[in-house]
């Protein structure tokens, strides 16, 4: 649950203001973006996700970094996807 | 030396490794205490204790929040989720943590309905979905996890929704880092910050531990690479006598934080006036309840709870480790009696908790780097 992860933001809801669409490898999950106060955020930004809320906002350089590394420290990483496919945040 | 080849940019850690060697007075020890469990699993994942010279020892310190969590809420928390109509709701990895009655994988055995979620926002949503039950989210986690919480409880409030309720284990790193200097058992000499709970709290908050107890700290980030670099950070502040709070991870990290995250916690949530970690005792101010006028959103008011001190058992010695004053392997049942799959002590549950993190990979990494450099 510690670990936070990179996604990239693909929509955000028109439903609720605080809530979008981000793409984890390859899961495409509902986040809260609500913590980000101020700072804009659309479709195409990396943000790093943590128990469904996204913490900040990051560059993409960063994103795909984290990514390599997490894809590479398996079990934790793997049962933190297995939680987000498992997640309907709405 | 080849196994920094698998680190993303070898060179650097290469360079890294003969600069952290050189910046060492020789005849000093350096002990650094990593405060987060994050870097914790980094550290043995990748064996980075070897990359350093023999006198810099990394100690492990209290940040991996499933740890510290006392015998005693565990039994509440089940005393919760066996009440009728209730349904318990948790991140995974608090399933296996142990209380004085067993873990919450055996109340679900004994017929408990207590659901795993990725997020509060999830336990929120099966209240919802069962107006008939009273949902409870089993809310822990340091400075990074509570804003979700408090986020959700804002949440559950504006849409009215009155079965979901939240049973508090939120605690703040600061006191427990200040327990850890005021402890005799331990002389350190500088901390890699933890990462997460500073994209919160930021990095002014560790300015006592420069002004008044004279020791570094740098924020750090979850790579080896970043680890290296920090440990790098730390050296040169001492050799030129400097006492700072740096942050290496500026590239997550606002120095001054989540101001909207820390906004919501304060709305929600205040300072208990003291809670109990386990292995750690009771630390004064170091942990979050929720405000009167949350009240209703309280699992703590809302349920009768045993409340009950169960003292660790004999044989842990997790209290140690989250102190950072015993590596994993020097406790007795390490290994043996307590393991991932039967944890006797908590820091064996999560991946995070250092027993675990060396048990599943510290042997490996040793052999490994072993067979690298006799090649
Ligand atoms: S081996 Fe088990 S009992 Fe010993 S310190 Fe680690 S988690 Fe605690």
């Amino acid at each position: 649950m510690c670990l936070g992860i990179p996604g990239e933001i693909v929509a955000l809801s028109t439903d609720h203001a605080d809530l979008a669409t981000v793409d984890v490898s390859g899961v495409r999950r509902a986040v809260n973006v609500g913590l980000l106060d101020g700072e804009h955020v659309g479709p195409g930004d990396w943000v790093l996700i943590h128990v469904g809320f996204a913490m900040s906002k990051i560059d993409e350089d960063e994103a795909r970094a984290a990514l390599d590394f997490l894809e590479g420290i398996g079990q934790a990483y793997d049962d933190e996807i297995r939680a987000l496919v498992e997640s309907q945040i709405e | 030396m080849r196994f920094v080849d698998e680190f993303r940019d070898a060179d650097k850690a290469r360079a890294l490794a003969a600069a952290i060697a050189s910046l060492c007075e020789p005849g000093r020890h350096y002990k650094f205490m990593e405060v987060c469990g994050g870097h914790t699993h980094t550290i043995y994942k990748h064996g980075i204790d070897d990359y350093l010279p023999e006198n810099v020892s990394l100690v492990h310190g209290p940040g991996c929040p499933v740890c510290v969590i006392p015998m005693g809420r565990v039994d509440d928390a089940i005393a919760i989720a066996t009440q009728p109509d209730v349904i318990m709701t948790t991140f995974g990895d608090m399933m296996r943590v142990p209380g004085g009655q067993g873990s919450f994988f055996d109340a679900k055995a004994a017929g408990a309905d207590i659901r795993m979620v990725y997020s509060p926002l999830d336990s929120l949503k099966i209240a919802r979905q069962h107006p008939d039950k009273r949902v409870v989210f089993m809310a822990i986690g340091f400075e990074t996890t509570a804003p979700s919480t408090a986020m959700t409880v804002l949440r559950a409030a504006a849409e009215g929704i009155e079965n979901f309720s939240i049973f508090c284990n939120h605690v703040t790193i600061i006191p427990a880092i200040k327990a850890i200097l005021d402890s005799p058992d331990l002389r350190l000499d500088g901390f890699i910050g933890p990462g997460h709970v500073s994209t919160v709290i930021g990095c002014r908050p560790y300015d006592f531990i420069a002004r008044q107890h004279d020791k570094p700290l740098v924020c750090a980030g979850f790579e080896p690479l970043d680890i290296l670099q920090s440990v790098h950070m730390i050296l040169c502040q001492l050799a030129e006598g400097r006492a700072e709070v740096e942050n290496q991870y500026s590239r997550v990290v606002p120095w001054d934080g989540n101001a909207k995250a820390l906004q919501v916690i304060a709305e929600v949530m205040e300072l208990r006036p003291y809670f109990e970690w386990r292995g750690l005792g009771f630390i004064s101010q170091s942990a979050l309840k929720v405000r009167d006028a949350y009240a209703p959103f309280d699992a703590e008011r809302i349920f009768e709870l045993p409340g009950v001190r169960v003292a660790d058992p004999k044989a842990c010695q997790c209290g140690e480790v989250l102190k950072g004053v015993i590596k994993p392997w020097e406790c007795k049942v390490f290994g043996t009696a307590c393991t991932p799959e039967t944890p006797i002590g908590t820091c064996m549950v999560s991946s995070e908790g250092a027993c675990a993190a060396y048990y599943n990979f510290g042997r490996f990494t040793r052999e490994r780097v072993r067979t690298a450099t006799r090649q």
